[in-house]
């Protein structure tokens, strides 16, 4: 489930990236880029666990969709840390004046 | 159990090589990102920023599954010496296959957008963001 949440994450934020590109103040780039990096990762760990041991290819359950919430959350605070950090409006810059 | 080391330490690997190209890039004045538009640097920037965000998700559901544990020796299947060998054998097939298949994505990526920017004429060759 948390492989579908992911990559569903992944494809949206993707859209919202070319949708406001050629800039990217926000860093919507980084953002898909975690998310893409993730969902190839558990992309070939769904289809190689599958290979070898069988049984369901996604795991559909409360604990699953739970964590795949998590991991949406967990990719959304990296990238706010990192775009509080640069701070591409100045915000945090004109708080401290 | 700890296949997402394997791309975390492709992870260090390529951090390091992206800041030895980018010194390499200042000191040569950036030549060869006039040509294209585009520096290895920044090529080398979205493998790291796949890499890092897959590994650090990956380390979650990790920790989730109980496999990962805040505390020596971090992972679960240390405690027992019988879980080390299949460890191991996760790290050399998952955890390797996974470091492949985003490198070969990210080639894959490189390559069309480097071709892309050789066929625009050399004014407009300038790539969208594409994560910093």
């Amino acid at each position: 489930m948390w492989l579908i949440m992911t990559a569903l994450a992944a494809v949206i934020t993707t859209a919202i990236w070319y949708i406001r590109s050629p800039g990217d103040k926000y860093k919507l780039g980084l953002l898909s880029l975690i998310f893409w990096g993730a969902t190839l990762m558990w992309f070939v760990d769904h289809v190689m666990a599958y290979l070898m041991e069988g049984g369901e290819f996604f795991e559909i359950n409360l604990d699953a969709t739970l964590l795949g919430i998590s991991v949406i959350i967990l990719a959304l605070l990296v990238w706010e840390i990192v775009l509080l950090v640069s701070d591409p409006k100045g915000v945090l810059k004109r708080i401290k004046r | 159990m700890a296949c997402f080391l394997v791309p975390a330490g492709e992870a260090v690997v390529t951090t390091v090589v992206q800041k030895v190209v980018e010194n390499r890039a200042k000191k040569a004045g950036g030549e060869r990102a006039k040509k294209t538009g585009l520096s290895w640097s920044r090529r080398l920037g979205w493998l790291n920023k796949l890499l890092w965000g897959g590994t650090i998700l990956l380390a979650l559901e990790h920790i989730w599954h109980g496999e990962v544990v805040p505390w020596p020796p971090f992972l679960t299947a240390m405690n027992n010496p019988a879980e080390v060998a299949p460890m191991l054998n996760e790290m050399a097939t998952i955890g390797v296959a996974m470091a492949i298949f985003v490198t070969i994505i990210w080639a894959i990526i490189v390559l069309i957008v480097e071709l892309r920017a050789k066929a625009m004429p050399q004014a407009k060759a300038s790539p969208a963001g594409g994560g910093g």
